[in-house]
């Protein structure tokens, strides 16, 4: 057990690296979703004036800026995933006394702990153009469920890494999350949504996410809608993590 | 010279149709906006001071079509510094050939997938309940502004593609390149953008580019925001055909 944790940290030790050693990597990652805010915020703005709509656009939009930068975290470990295994460090990492399990819980554990670069830089750039402060409780919720969302979509993102093996594969592991993150009520609270957008996103498990870290930002927290958005993300991570994982155990040859 | 250009052309072209993965976002991420657009803000049409529209997803149509044509700016920019780091643009350099048709063969090659573009999105969009008010006029109009404002994109890739020389780099410009277009009228009524938006928007080519393009979808044809279109466009294209040449120079000069 020991062992593992000292793996864990050294994956996600190796994965800050990155950040600091390549930092021009990780400023795409780290500015796209801002700009996605301030875009999205100084362009639909007026839709908050619509019936239905409660608190201003700019809060109402910030919990799909902190999912988009999740998501870009989560898709960026499955491309890195991807440069190893061209470049054969991950077959060294096979052949060390690990078990797969680990490896996995190692390399989304970064994207865990990655994503909340994008996060506070989101919050700090939201906060000083006017989104509203949604209170340390409100934080803590809305910061564990956007790791959780980047460890989710870092476990698709290896999966797919773990098939193709090639960086080629970037755009899968990047489109997935993003789709998932808009059809939801990302946009407008769902009575506002046209009928095959509300459908999609009631059957979407990530919009229960969206409205458990909108909560705070937009009206208060509740005991339903923070349960719902809990297991909505540890359901993502259990599905996609057994899907990863049977990857990691075939990459054993 | 126009042999040259239109060999050059030719095989830029090939070599895009020859990678789906090339091709694929042109279309894909514009429509999943444009979805996702238009089902999660369709009421806005209701809004005081919209446009009359017959719904959201006409509206939206100039924008999509409009994003499509940016990525394929950042594409042809992409292609342009693969040919650098691969070495067949120093084979070109030192080939008998004016080096012009080098910028003008790639910008070229963009007009018939920017054509094919557009008529994709238009064809998503009747297929999805959309109507083109212009009529077929207007399906013209709307093509010809495309491939112009297309092309000047090109230029836009090529040109930083000369200056960066390195693919990743050209690829980092995406998010910029939507920055660019949020801060236009692309998806939303001018006097609905909320301040800076709203007066960034007003010197944006984009704006100009999108409304030009919308216009014969959403109503009868207007001249004045067609020719504000097609102008935007040329003049995009021109400027940016000028600084590509002269980043070309450049390059040839230190090579």
């Amino acid at each position: 057990m020991r062992q593992s944790v000292r793996v864990v940290v050294a994956l996600q030790r190796r994965s800050l690296n990155e950040i600091l050693r390549v930092p021009g990597g990780a400023v795409p990652g780290v500015l796209a979703p801002t700009i996605f805010l301030i875009g999205l915020s100084g362009v639909f703005g007026a839709a908050a004036q619509l019936e239905g709509f409660s608190g201003d656009f700019k809060s109402f939009i910030v919990p799909v800026g902190l999912l988009q930068g999740a998501s870009f975290t989560g898709a960026a470990t499955g491309v890195n995933l991807a440069r190893d295994i061209e470049q054969g460090w991950f077959d060294r990492m096979l052949l060390a006394p690990v078990s797969r399990t680990t490896l996995l819980i190692g390399v989304v554990a970064s994207a865990a702990l990655r994503s909340l670069l994008p996060g506070i830089f989101l919050l700090a750039v939201g906060f000083s153009i006017g989104v509203d402060w949604p209170g340390v409780l409100e934080l803590a919720i809305a910061t564990v469920l956007v790791s959780g969302m980047a460890a989710a979509v870092a476990c698709w993102a290896t999966a797919l890494a773990l098939k193709f093996r090639t960086q080629q594969a970037a755009p899968l592991m990047q489109i997935g999350g993003f789709v998932a993150v808009l059809f939801t009520t990302a946009y407008a609270p769902a009575p506002l949504l046209s009928d095959w957008l509300r459908t999609l996103a009631d059957l979407n498990p990530v919009t229960r996410v969206i409205e458990g870290i909108r909560q705070g930002f937009v009206g208060d927290v509740t005991w339903a809608t923070t349960w719902r958005a809990f297991a909505a993300m540890i359901f993502l991570q259990v599905v996609l993590g057994l899907v990863a994982l049977r990857g990691m155990r075939r990459a054993d040859g | 010279m126009t042999r040259i250009v239109l060999a050059l052309a030719q095989r830029a072209l090939r070599n895009a149709l020859r990678r789906p993965q090339y091709l694929a976002p042109l279309i894909i991420f514009p429509s999943l906006f444009l979805a996702v657009n238009t089902g999660g803000l369709e009421r806005t049409t209701e809004l005081p001071g919209f446009p009359d529209v017959r719904g959201f997803l006409d509206f939206q149509l100039s924008a999509a079509i409009t994003q499509s044509l940016l990525i394929g700016g950042v594409q042809a920019g992409i292609a342009q510094a693969l040919e650098i780091e691969g070495g067949f643009f120093d084979r070109l350099a030192t080939s008998p050939i004016p080096r012009t048709a080098i910028v003008f063969g790639r910008v070229l090659a963009t007009v018939p997938l920017a054509l094919f573009q557009v008529a994709a999105f238009l064809v998503i969009g009747l297929a999805f309940g959309a109507h083109i008010e212009g009529g077929w006029a207007g399906v013209a109009l709307v093509l010809l502004i495309g491939s112009v404002a297309g092309a000047g994109f090109a230029a836009i890739g090529v040109a930083l593609a000369l200056r960066a020389r390195n693919a990743s780099l050209v690829q980092g410009i995406f998010p910029i390149a939507f920055v660019v277009l949020f801060l236009s009228s692309a998806f939303f009524p001018r006097d609905l953008l909320s301040a800076p938006a709203s007066w960034i928007a007003a010197y944006n080519p984009l704006s100009y580019i999108a409304e030009g393009m919308r216009n014969p979808i959403i109503a009868s044809i207007s001249s004045e925001a067609v020719l504000e279109g097609l102008a935007a466009a040329a003049g995009l294209l021109g400027v940016m055909v000028g600084i590509s040449i002269a980043a070309l120079r450049g390059r040839l000069r230190e090579a």
